[in-house]
């Protein structure tokens, strides 16, 4: 803000000390803001009016026979999506269950074993790097090593790769939690378990580990929401099914999620599957928001 | 005491064998796993790479400047699908910035109660949380239907302009659709990071500002949005990347035409897009198109995120 001579001497004139609505900068300020609580009404919009319509289209289809039947055949009417709703557990499973140990003991290493040199700064750009690659690039890889070559049980689209293709993803984010939230542990703690003589696998998997728990979970469980409801990795990774998953097929067959059936069925032109659609629409996105809502739940006792 | 036992309690001070294998393994376990993230990079560059080969000895750079996407005869070029990228991604943040600054600035600045403040905060993060196909399908059946009227008068207008000059055909999938919801999309990313930038801005130069008696948007505008530029440059480009390799909801009502046109009104693609639509069913020199497809859009990201990420060294706070 300029103050200009002339101007201070207009008011000197006139000099009090009451707010003066009509100064241009009170009406330029007024308006800014104006225009800020405008943009932020705009900016969540959008979520209102998704949420809105998810709920409202995709409640009404909330029955039993959602959760336990398979989707019917074309023309024909009722049905549910019990086959996409275990499949996005069981490949959301996987790549837990890939990504969890990997991303911890790499956020271990940089937290631990090399807070700096050149090798965890590499890292860490790389960690970064890849949370920036494009989640449909990860499908493509996947499907290069482990479908088209059929790598795994000589099986082309499978529940695994499906799982090792969203693993990708999450191995950023576990992570740099994992890391920062080890970061958090005061050095006091680290330096007084190595001086009773623990050794450093025992300081860490005792002592710093079970400290920074809450943060690490929390970071664990917000990746895990993100993996359940990314679809470009999947599509040509895990494919989809009609039909349930069976005991010998568990992990080595093609195996329906619920985002590739909201992709699939979003594209067909018959009312039913579109409405299956919408209704695993609601399914996924309280499912996110359930494990959101908690994770901010587990945060709270980290700010302590 | 006997020198036996002091042996002994000597001995024991020491970590048995079994102790320091235990100890070594797990750093080197630990090494393991993190050097697995740049492995992965790699092989995923290298994969790409390689599977582009054929594609790249075919056609060259010329692949980026040709539009035409034709199984039969064999020809392929990606013109249409780079100029979707980078134009649904470039005006998708051209719209996404003041939103998500201007609600970033909402929100850290004490311009409403911190309740509400922290509502609208958690409802952005909210947004971020809902998947892109759950987006698309809205954009499909909601969004679309609504937006054509809009788009039909748009090109009445308006259709001596290049970018207006193809009429909204069908249902009104194309262009437009995808930029607004890539703006839906990338919203939450730059609303977060400006968020956390304006928030690490030190409240000395708060108090300064307004100690001069700076209004509250000279303050906003003269202080405290070029100190957390660096911050929120960063964001930006960050969403960018996002944009540019953001897949399912655009593929969903991007209309996927390999057509080229200036028009923003008609269908167009996306490198992703095209991805999503066409990879698990191509083969022969298709799929290795697609696959250098793919390594293009891998080194823009790749820029877009490398650049970001310097940026935000570089220019990080100095105060």
């Amino acid at each position: 803000m300029k103050i200009t001579t002339p101007e201070l001497a207009m008011q000197k004139n006139t000099l009090d000390l009451y707010y003066k609505p009509d100064l241009r900068r009170n009406i330029v300020n007024n308006s800014l803001t104006l225009l800020s609580a405008l943009f932020s009404i705009v900016a969540i919009t959008p979520l209102v009016l998704v949420l809105g319509y998810v709920i409202i289209k995709g409640a009404s289809k909330i029955s039993i026979d959602l959760f336990t039947q398979l989707p019917p055949a074309v023309g024909l009417d009722g049905g549910g999506i019990g086959n996409a709703i275990l499949g996005t557990v069981i490949v959301t499973s996987i790549a837990a269950m890939i990504a969890i140990p990997f991303g911890v003991g790499g956020g271990i290493y940089l937290a631990e074993y090399a807070r700096e040199g050149s090798f965890s700064k590499f890292i860490r750009f790389g960690t970064n790097v890849l949370a920036g690659v494009p989640s449909i690039i990860t499908g493509v890889f996947v499907y290069d090593i482990i479908v088209s070559s059929k790598l795994l049980f000589g099986s082309s689209y499978s529940a695994i790769a499906g799982g090792m293709a969203l693993s990708i993803l999450m191995l950023p984010t576990v992570i740099k939690t994992t890391d920062e939230g080890l970061k958090l542990v005061p050095d006091n703690l680290r330096k007084g378990s190595l001086g009773v003589g623990a050794s450093k696998f025992v300081t860490i998997t005792r002592i710093t580990l079970p400290m920074a728990f809450t943060p690490i979970a929390t970071g664990i469980v917000l990746s895990i929401a993100r993996a359940a409801g990314e679809t470009a990795p999947l599509i040509f990774t895990a494919g989809f099914s009609q039909f349930w998953p069976t005991a010998g097929n568990l992990l080595s067959g093609q195996i329906a999620t619920l985002s590739v059936l909201i992709f699939n069925f979003s594209q067909e032109p018959y009312e039913v599957q579109r409405e299956l659609a919408w209704a695993a629409s609601f399914i996924l996105v309280v499912f996110i928001f359930t494990i959101n809502i908690f994770s901010r739940w587990l945060g709270r006792f980290t700010s302590k | 005491m006997a020198t036996g036992e002091l042996n002994e309690l000597y001995l024991r001070r020491r970590r048995t064998a079994y102790d320091k294998f235990i100890d070594s393994s797990f750093k080197n376990v630990a090494i393991t796993m993190a050097s697995m993230v740049a492995l992965i990079l790699v092989a995923i560059l290298i994969v790409v790479f390689w599977g582009s080969n054929e594609s790249m000895g075919r056609y060259g750079l010329k692949f980026l400047v040709t539009s035409s996407w034709n199984p039969v005869d064999d020809k392929y070029g990606i013109a249409t699908a780079v100029y979707g990228t980078i134009i649904t991604s470039l005006l998708s943040l051209l719209i996404a910035i003041p939103l998500g600054v201007g609600t970033a600035v909402f929100i850290t600045e004490n311009i409403v109660p911190t309740k509400i403040r922290n509502i609208i905060g958690v409802f952005v993060e909210l947004l971020a949380a809902i998947p892109s196909v759950v987006l698309g399908l809205w954009a499909i059946f909601v969004m679309v239907p609504l937006l054509k009227p809009i788009l039909t008068l748009l090109y009445k207008l308006f259709n001596w302009i290049p970018f207006f000059s193809s009429e909204p055909i069908g249902p009104g999938l194309g262009i437009t659709p995808a930029i607004l919801i890539l703006v839906v999309m990338i919203l939450p990313i730059i609303t977060a990071i400006s968020r956390d930038s304006l928030n690490q801005v030190p409240i000395n130069l708060r108090e300064a500002a307004y100690g001069v008696g700076a209004t509250r948007w000279g303050a906003i505008t003269n202080v405290i949005l070029p100190a957390a530029l660096s911050g929120i440059t960063g964001g930006v480009l960050l969403a960018l990347g996002r944009a540019m390799g953001e897949t399912m909801a655009v593929a969903m009502i991007i209309g996927n035409s390999n057509n080229f046109s200036w028009s923003l009104l008609g269908p167009g693609n996306t490198i992703a897009a095209m991805l999503a639509n066409q990879f698990s069913e191509a083969d022969g020199i298709q799929i290795s198109s697609l696959y250098y497809a793919a390594f293009v859009l891998m080194l823009l990201t790749l820029a877009v995120n490398i650049i970001s990420q310097l940026i935000v060294k570089r220019l990080s706070l100095k105060y």
